[in-house]
């Protein structure tokens, strides 16, 4: 706190200074970022994850755990793909799936975000999945369960504005886990989009957490937050330069409205300085794997070579990925 | 009515008065300082054992939200809340519903404050036609009905054009024009400073570029018109530095500070609190021990609260859809004097940027006491702990960063016009 001459002295709750996730005795109540995130707990999540891999194989696709668990996936902002991963990891935990796309806004209907909310915990809700278009809201409708009382009722953050996605960010780091073991001498490269990409957020606050050593961001001036360097990463404009040596290299998503205008030329000019080729990618590790977290842009971000070549491990991503959320899910369950 | 204040130490900046005096008031007007006047008999005496004597607060930021906006605050809770933070005088933002753009308005308000019976109130006209930033508003009216400065209040003015002509007119007429600098493009969706805590927190962000930038079209188009300017809510750094390099030049430029930049920065804006979407945004620790400096050296004349009541509406909703502002009548001088005591300012100096300061600004014969003077006075107890807490706030918005915090300094009496307004 900077007002360091006034006694600040309210309950925690009551404000927004404290990470609501956590619970009084550092349990998980709420997933809603990495950052902050004690790495035994971000194991604990990647190690729960491991048998579920499993279940995914099996003739039938199913365990008890979230048995009578109303899960609600209250997406603001519309997605199909996260949304049905966590569908899925939720009905392979028997839980009950409500499916709620209320659009871009919360205030189309005139009813407010925190209104929505307190509807559905009247409807007995257990488990909220939120993604919004707004940074924080997640913490938003944290807080306020916590506040009045309520945390029986968890909240998982399926992407909040540019801020956080915290099990895009787990899967992420479960996949490098799975493919390098451990993270003691790993560089890794988040290519492109850092500055709107909740993703790198999320996967920079997991690696650096778990004490990756070389950890780098590559792109434009126009595509890197301000102050970057300051979540603990090296910034590199030339790709080639940061390429060099990685065993880990991650492509971010490069949304279409933003391919040309202020932020950038082209299309054909991003791919020029910051797609990923064949050749590029030779100055990788020779191990090195190659991550995105989907949907792709060939022939923007990504070459079709490589996101089709031996390096990469985009699908396993996905397949982890429902391993990861249902992890999350029946972490939160209290399982 | 005679009222005699008793056993203060009385502290007047303007004249840089801090002694133990009495002071005596008759017929709303202070009849002696030190020494009663003849024929003295006091109807009442306010004991000043322990309290500081000072002229009452004057505000050059206070939003009353009248007209238009009374779902967020009435006139009546606004007026309360400034006597009881010793306020009793105010100049109020042509940001309303409508704007302050005609005479009829601005006499509705200063009519509806006047039978109060509380502060004085001063309304800034707004400086074009619906705030719309295409059309001059008849200024000489507007200064006919109440009028004491000119302003865009949150609204840009994107036409640089127009802003020449703007300032051209007024300085025609020598009407002070209020300007927060601000690049409507640089700012444009922007809700938090542009550094860490944005990035942390994926805010889209503002950067001090976007003072900078507007602070140098605002001087550069001053030092062409020979506008009076005052420049409100600096946030950053360069901008102090800005105007430091002004004033030294002889330019007529004046400025302030929000009382919330003096003691915030991003950092507290903790995980997404929407208590701290303030406008302009909190910015760095280094922006803000800039402001710190800057006011207590002169560079920045004054503070103001910059008092925003919002509902609980327009702050339990994410940080990007909340709406700006903090309450602060209440809060001005308890944060003024922890600024000053923290920084070793003397307490004469501290008053001084909230009563004497803004009143040159202002252009009004308040902020200080002299005999004849109507008797605007605020007595205030220097180290008495309140908590500033919801009920605790006598305006209608509790939105404050301050919640919880326990505050040094509390208003015991506030005399307008030699009427006891509040006693706490």
């Amino acid at each position: 706190m900077a007002v360091s001459h006034s006694v600040p002295s309210l309950p925690a709750e009551t404000r927004s200074v404290r990470n609501p996730q956590l619970g009084p005795n550092g349990s998980l109540t709420h997933l809603l970022t990495l950052e902050g995130l004690p790495a035994e707990v971000i194991r604990h999540i990647l190690d729960t994850a491991v048998p579920f891999t499993s279940i995914s194989e099996r003739d039938v696709k199913k365990v008890p755990l979230l048995r009578g668990t109303a899960v609600f996936n209250l997406f603001f902002e519309n997605s199909t793909r996260t949304r049905t991963t966590f569908e899925i990891a939720a009905k392979r935990l028997s839980a009950d799936v409500i499916n709620l796309n209320i659009g871009a806004s919360s205030t189309t209907k005139g009813e407010t975000l925190l209104d929505t909310v307190d509807n559905l915990v009247a409807m007995n809700a257990d488990m909220f999945v939120v993604r919004h278009s707004q940074a924080g809201a997640p913490h938003l409708i944290a807080a306020h369960l916590n506040r009045t009382g309520r945390n029986h009722v968890h909240v998982v953050n399926a992407g909040d504005g540019r801020h956080a996605h915290p099990t895009q960010g787990l899967l992420d780091l479960f996949t490098i886990r799975h493919y390098k073991r451990d993270f003691a001498n790993l560089t890794v490269a988040i290519v492109g989009d850092v500055l709107h990409s909740r993703v790198a957020r999320s996967l920079i606050h997991g690696l650096t957490t778990l004490s990756t050593p070389d950890l780098r961001v590559i792109g434009p001036q126009t595509l890197l937050p301000t102050a970057v360097q300051s979540l603990g990463v090296r910034v590199f404009h030339d790709m080639r330069a940061g390429l060099l040596g990685c065993d880990v290299i991650v492509m971010l998503r490069l949304q279409s409205e933003r391919m040309r205008g202020a932020l950038l030329p082209s299309a054909g000019e991003f791919f020029k300085h910051y797609g990923l080729t064949m050749e590029k990618l030779a100055l990788a590790k020779s191990d090195a794997i190659v991550m995105h977290p989907g949907p792709m842009n060939r022939g923007v971000e990504i070459d079709s070579a490589v996101a089709d070549g031996e390096h990469a491990v985009i699908l396993p991503q996905v397949t982890f990925g429902i391993a990861v959320r249902m992890a999350v899910l029946s972490i939160l369950a209290g399982n | 009515m005679q009222i005699e204040i008793r056993g203060g130490r009385l502290i007047d900046p303007g004249p840089g008065i801090d002694r133990l005096a009495g002071v005596y008031i008759r017929d709303g007007r202070i009849a002696g300082i030190d020494s009663p006047p003849s024929q003295w008999k006091a109807d009442r005496v306010l004991d000043a054992t322990g309290l500081v004597v000072a002229p009452g607060l004057v505000d050059l930021a206070v939003r009353l939200r009248e007209p238009g906006l009374e779902y967020k605050a009435t006139l009546e809770s606004e007026m309360a809340a400034a006597v009881a933070g010793g306020v009793t005088s105010l100049a109020c933002p042509p940001d309303t519903d409508p704007p302050l753009d005609e005479p009829g308005l601005v006499e509705m308000l200063k009519h509806r404050a006047r039978l109060l019976n509380q502060a004085h109130v001063y309304p800034v006209g707004a400086l074009t036609v619906g705030l719309a930033g295409e059309t001059l508003t008849e200024m000489g009216e507007l200064v006919d009905a109440g009028c004491v400065a000119f302003s865009q209040a949150e609204h840009p003015l994107l036409d640089t054009q127009v802003l020449y002509r703007a300032m051209q007119y007024a300085a025609t007429f020598a009407h002070p024009v209020w300007l927060r600098p601000e690049d409507p493009h640089l700012a444009r969706r922007g809700v938090a400073h542009d550094g860490e805590v944005a990035t942390r927190l994926g805010l889209p962000a503002i950067p001090s570029a976007a003072e900078t930038i507007a602070l140098a079209t605002i001087l550069s188009l001053a030092r062409e018109t020979g506008a009076r300017i005052h420049v409100c809510r600096l946030s950053t750094a360069q901008g102090v530095d800005m105007v430091r390099a002004a004033k030294k030049e002889g330019l007529p430029v004046t400025c302030d500070v929000a009382v919330h930049h003096l003691h915030l920065c991003d950092v507290d804006i903790g995980w997404f609190d929407t208590q701290c979407r303030l406008v302009p945004p909190l910015r760095g620790t280094r922006d803000r021990d800039a402001l710190r400096a800057g006011l207590a050296d002169g560079t920045i004349d004054l503070v103001c609260s910059d008092h925003t009541p919002v509902d609980d509406d327009g702050k339990q909703v994410p940080f990007g859809e909340a709406e700006a502002g903090a309450t602060g009548l209440e809060l001005l001088l308890p944060l003024v004097l922890s600024w000053a005591k923290r920084d070793r300012v003397p307490l004469i100096t501290a008053l001084s940027r909230v009563t004497a300061d803004p009143a040159r600004v202002l252009a009004m014969d308040v902020g200080h006491l002299r005999n004849g003077q109507p008797a605007d006075l605020c007595l205030f107890a220097p180290d008495a702990p309140w908590r500033v807490e919801a009920k605790t706030l006598r305006s209608q918005g509790k939105n404050t960063p301050f919640l919880g915090h326990e505050v040094l300094g509390r208003v015991r009496y506030t005399l307008v016009s030699g009427q006891v307004v509040f006693e706490g």
